[in-house]
């Protein structure tokens, strides 16, 4: 099978500060790739540099087989190649479905069928009591939603999800897991940053290793936290925690 | 997917209809204004004129400040550069002030992407955004002031014709026709925002107002609709400064390019409500007749205020008055106010 995206050597330097180095991987279409690291390894850069919010100082970016390196977000967004962020950006004074309808109709579909769109799937990430609601009157675990509701209104063939399940209580998580799961089974590919480990074993094919913003390993689940490069660098007693939940 | 994710609650998806409720009180507010000049003293039908220029004005700055979150502290750009424009060609080569009007609309809309342009790729925002297009109409005023071609600060007279011409929009004073005239053009300019604010352009300039990384992540070409909401915003200006000149038959480098025009159009929409349909009507209807209020008070003080006969400047108090208790007490505006009143109930 052909990598859906191909990221060879990049780096990012901010005035002299090293905050990515030499990072290349592949992913293949269809597959979840979790990345893991210590707080400033550089994984939230990484996702940055892909998905066009900055250029990176070196390096490409291929996704479908095509240079992407500098493109804008928005473009290589409408191209399929979507985001989501850490910290939730609504529309405040939007309603949920017109948070939604936003990306919808940003693919290119009309403002009737952009909102149509929108309302089904607001439905079926699990919003549809609050759909109506403005956006800022949801809870956290609503608004996690909705980032995901709005970047799958761009029919992602790539989904970047930075650190979803953060701010969830225990509970709210594995719904969550649950529908990222589903997002898959249609075929859409997952790239995700996480620290809860309980969902990079539950969802991950394969996981990376960040540290410093260098690459530190790359495997599967089990192979990356079973080496001891990975255990002292960055998982140390979560391995553990991450089990008992 | 699990099915404890999918709750299935009535759509809550409208028929979308051209007469919305929105379209529907445009008509209103005609029908109920179009009788007004019949019913009015000479006057009082000058500030329902001046109403209606307010409103074309607030409008116009509220569709790239108010919904599109672009603070604009030069908005009598696009008002003199439509003023100057139809009288200029109205004086030099006899053109009808229509033709003028489309030939401003234009021009302003072309100088607000300019200067937008300008200011994004620099990446100015918020104040130093607001510093800049207050800096670029300071500029058009001071240049208007010296270039002789332009008439300097001389300005211009549109001359008089004997009778009554909607072709050159111009009719014998006190004519209704003024203000019915005014009123097309401010339900046009009304309508033009609604079918805007409800299209994609609309929700997407919203959406850049909201949070513009977020927008631009989802698709929007953020530059784009940016310059799309200026250039809406520049052209619905220059009608205003259009219809004011036709009116007034002056203008001049002050009135039309002059930071006071600036600082109306902005205290229209604060006083009506930012971000609404609606604001800047209620706005100007508030603030227009305060001129000629003050005026009166002036000229014959009651005996409480007689310190103040002959006195100028009242207005501009008045105004300051004004704008300390809505900031205080109706920060959304008067409209703005109500509107989410109604809408919590």
């Amino acid at each position: 099978m052909s990598p859906i995206v191909t990221v060879e050597h990049i780096g990012k330097s901010f005035k002299g500060l090293r905050a990515l180095h030499d990072v290349s991987f592949t992913v293949d279409a269809g597959e979840v790739l979790g990345i893991i690291g210590p707080n400033g390894a550089g994984k939230t850069t990484l996702f940055n540099c892909m998905a066009g919010l900055f250029p990176p100082s070196t390096g490409t970016v291929h996704y479908e087989g095509q240079d992407v390196t500098g493109w804008s977000d928005a473009r290589l967004a409408r191209a399929g190649m979507v985001r989501t962020f850490q910290l939730m950006r609504p529309f405040g004074s939007m309603t949920v479905v017109e948070n939604v309808a936003v990306a919808a109709a940003a693919r290119g579909e009309s403002e009737k069928e952009a909102e149509a769109e929108a309302w089904d799937i607001v439905q079926r990430i699990g919003l549809g009591q609050y759909a109506t609601r403005t956006s800022k009157d949801l809870p956290t675990a609503g608004l996690k939603r909705l980032e995901l509701a709005r970047a799958l209104a761009l029919h992602p063939r790539v989904l970047l999800l930075d650190e979803v399940l953060a701010g969830l209580v225990p509970t709210e998580r594995q719904p969550v897991i649950d529908l990222l799961l589903s997002i898959r089974d249609e075929g859409t590919t997952l790239l995700f940053v996480e620290h809860v480990m309980q969902a990079v074993m539950a969802l991950s094919d394969r996981v990376i290793v960040l540290n410093q913003g260098e690459m530190l390993a790359s495997g599967t689940p089990e192979e990356v936290t079973k080496n001891p490069e990975v255990i002292e660098a960055y998982l140390g007693d979560e391995v553990t925690d991450a089990d008992s939940h | 997917m699990s099915e404890t994710l999918v709750q299935t609650v009535p759509s809550p998806m409208r028929k979308r209809r051209f007469f919305d409720g929105n379209m529907i009180a445009v008509v209103v507010l005609v029908v109920l204004a179009f009788p007004l000049p019949l019913l009015l003293e000479q006057g009082q039908e000058a500030i329902a004129i001046r109403v209606l220029i307010f409103a074309m004005l607030g409008m116009s700055w509220n569709i790239m400040s108010g919904f599109g979150g672009m603070f604009s502290f030069g908005h009598a750009a696009y008002f003199g550069i439509g003023g100057y424009t139809s009288s200029i060609l109205l004086v030099n080569l006899g053109i009808s002030p229509w033709i003028g009007m489309v030939a401003g609309m234009g021009l302003a809309a072309g100088y607000g992407v300019i200067v937008g342009w300008l200011c994004f790729r620099y990446k100015l925002r918020g104040t130093y955004f607001a510093l800049a297009t207050f800096a670029f109409a300071e500029m058009l005023r001071i240049i208007v002031q010296s270039a002789e071609v332009l008439n300097a600060s001389v300005g211009w007279n549109v001359p008089l014709i004997q009778g009554s011409s909607w072709w050159l929009m111009q009719f014998p004073a006190g004519s209704p026709n003024y203000f019915w005239l005014g009123l097309g053009l401010m339900a046009a300019c009304l309508v033009v925002t609604i079918v805007f604010m409800r299209s994609k352009a609309g929700r997407f300039t919203i959406a850049i107002r909201e949070d513009e990384t977020a927008a631009s992540s989802l698709g929007v070409p953020v530059l784009r609709y940016k310059l799309t909401a200026i250039a809406l915003s520049g052209a619905i200006g220059a009608v205003a400064g259009v219809f004011y000149t036709q009116y007034y038959l002056f203008i001049d480098p002050e009135l039309g390019f002059g930071a006071y025009r600036s600082i109306e159009a902005i205290l229209i929409p604060v006083v009506g409500g930012i971000g609404t349909i609606w604001g800047p009507i209620v706005g100007s209807v508030l603030l227009a007749p305060l001129n000629d209020i003050t005026a009166a008070i002036l000229r014959n003080p009651p005996p409480f205020l007689e310190f103040l006969q002959g006195r100028t400047g009242l207005d501009v108090m008045l105004y300051a008055v004004l704008i300390i208790l809505v900031i205080l007490f109706l920060p959304k505006g008067v409209f703005g106010t109500i509107k989410e009143k109604v809408t919590k109930r």
